[in-house]
């Protein structure tokens, strides 16, 4: 699994996000900074739903670089619990289901899923009742 | 030093889109119709700082104006740039080393969501090309959750856009003047949940300009009393939600809302101005959206948070009602030119203060009036006017 930037990812079976822990302060925040300040930790995979929206247009490129064919997705905040909030997808739910407080778990997708090439990027999806 | 920083003249070139004059032109036609509003001259000018975020360095109006090798500052501050340049400008009298000077700001934007790169806002590229790097999914996530913990619905966002057209239908420099019914707000498509496409500002143009003197240097130039009774600039405090955030703080409470820059300045501003919130007579909240605009109504102090479902239902933010808010129909309504829109709101509060704002005029003579911007990343300015 290629991550769409080195660092983002743990090198594990099931990847976690890697956040930054301020040595002084234990404030965590993602991504990793990657300054002397901060300590790489792996951060929870499993989370809550902050807060969304649904990206309904195609963003501007640059920066965006996903494919030409735009399909809406939900942006998402999750809550990692005593950890950080986080900005990522959410995937593998319908946009009338998404509701504030549901419980969610890491499972990054790809930038372009029609493209078996293409870079992992941060997203969840809804964990369940069996979660 | 004694006295008050005092506004003596106002300019304005019309929002919207003006095809055929650069960001530069408006802000210098905006800066001669100031001039002439205060009866003053390029010459006299003692300093200038100019707001612009993508039409260039404002600096460059010397060309135009005047090579009278005047301080000319370049400010940049996200949407609040703005208020920024105010801000810089009332300090400059208020050191007592100048007596008269000038805001200005201006911007062209081209159509469509602004051009945000990461590496500007100190964020990796990565950010960027997943598709997070846009300005509306942040607002729209802000209001989502607002709206989950305080209770306001869809319809009272609506009533906000509804308000916006309506006043701007009697502001001559608004972009868009014509009625919108609520109806049409909230069929229209959704660009980001729950907002539909009548509840964001567009990126636009348009140029303000402000004239500034010392209390002793308006008394000469025999303008009426405007006063800058406070101007303030502040960053975000700690847990706030911002802009361009990969990631925000944990807390422990999270049932009320996070600090942010705007309450910061805001209550900065009251402090410096000796008055409350229920001072106020007429207010220019920044509404990029118009969940800003209600979410602004708190985090300035005119309301408790959820009270807005009652105040708009209740017309208490319109023209006539109790607390009139953004009387020119705001970004909305104006678009929003980064550089021009903190003026703008100021523009507009003296125009209230001097009773010249014709259908769109407050009632009972406004004796103090409020404005708010916020902008990326995490940044605000406030001030407050009193004849």
């Amino acid at each position: 699994m290629r991550a769409i930037a080195e660092g983002l990812f743990t090198d594990e079976a099931q990847p976690r996000l890697i956040g930054g822990k301020d040595r002084e302060t234990g404030r965590i925040v993602f991504p990793f900074p990657g300054t002397p300040a901060f300590e790489p930790v792996p951060l929870s995979s499993d989370g809550t739903l902050w807060s969304y929206t649904v990206q309904r247009f195609r963003p501007k490129t640059p920066p965006y670089l996903g494919p030409e064919a735009f399909l809406p997705w939900v942006v998402a905040y999750v809550e990692l619990p005593g950890e950080v909030i986080v900005e990522a997808r959410l995937n593998d739910v319908a946009f009338e289901d998404v509701k504030v407080g549901m419980a969610v778990r890491f499972a990054p997708s790809q930038l372009n899923p029609e493209d078996p090439e293409s870079p992992y990027i941060p997203a969840y999806s809804p964990a369940g009742e069996a979660a | 030093m004694s006295g008050d920083v005092c506004i003596v003249g106002i300019g304005i070139h019309r929002f919207g889109r003006t095809d055929g004059l650069s960001g530069v032109d408006q802000g210098v036609f905006a800066l001669r119709e100031a001039m002439a509003d205060a009866g003053v001259e390029w010459p006299q000018i003692q300093f200038a700082y100019g707001s612009s975020d993508a039409a260039g360095n404002p600096d460059t109006m010397v060309d135009r104006l005047g090579l009278t090798g005047v301080q000319f500052i370049n400010v940049r501050n996200g949407c609040a740039a703005g208020g920024s340049a105010l801000f810089s400008a009332q300090m400059a009298i208020k050191s007592g080393e100048f007596d008269l000077g000038v805001a200005v700001g201006f911007d062209k934007h081209p159509r469509g969501a602004f051009n945000a790169l990461p590496a500007e806002y100190n964020l990796p590229d990565w950010y960027g090309e997943v598709g997070q790097m846009v300005t509306t999914q942040f607002f729209a996530a802000k209001i989502m959750r607002y709206m989950s913990l305080f209770g306001i619905s869809q319809k009272t966002l609506g009533l906000v856009s509804e308000k916006a057209f309506r006043n701007a239908v009697h502001a001559p420099h608004a972009w868009r003047r014509q009625p919108v019914s609520l109806e049409e707000i909230l069929e229209a498509p959704l660009v980001s949940d729950p907002y539909t496409k009548y509840m964001f500002c567009s990126p636009a143009e348009g140029g303000v300009a402000l004239i500034l003197a010392s209390e002793k240097k308006a008394r000469e130039l025999g303008k009426p009393l405007i006063r800058l009774k406070a101007a303030t600039m502040r960053t975000r405090p700690p847990a706030s939600f911002e802009v361009f955030a990969p990631s925000v703080d944990v807390v422990a409470d999270d049932t009320a809302p996070r600090g942010t820059a705007s309450r910061i300045a805001s209550a900065d501003a009251y402090r410096l101005a000796g008055i409350g919130p229920g001072d106020i007579d007429v207010a220019q909240l920044q509404d990029t959206e118009v969940g800003a605009e209600l979410m602004h109504m708190a985090e300035n102090g005119f309301c408790a948070d959820g009270e807005q479902e009652q105040w708009l239902a209740e017309g208490r933010t319109d023209i006539n009602g109790a607390l009139p808010v953004n009387t020119d129909g705001g970004c909305l309504a104006c678009g929003e030119p980064i550089g021009a829109s903190g003026l703008r709101q100021v523009y507009e509060n003296v125009v209230q203060l001097r009773g010249n704002g014709g259908g769109r005029q407050v009632p009972n003579a406004p004796k103090t009036a409020y404005s708010h911007v916020y902008g990326a990343p995490g940044v605000s300015a406030v001030t407050i006017l009193e004849r």
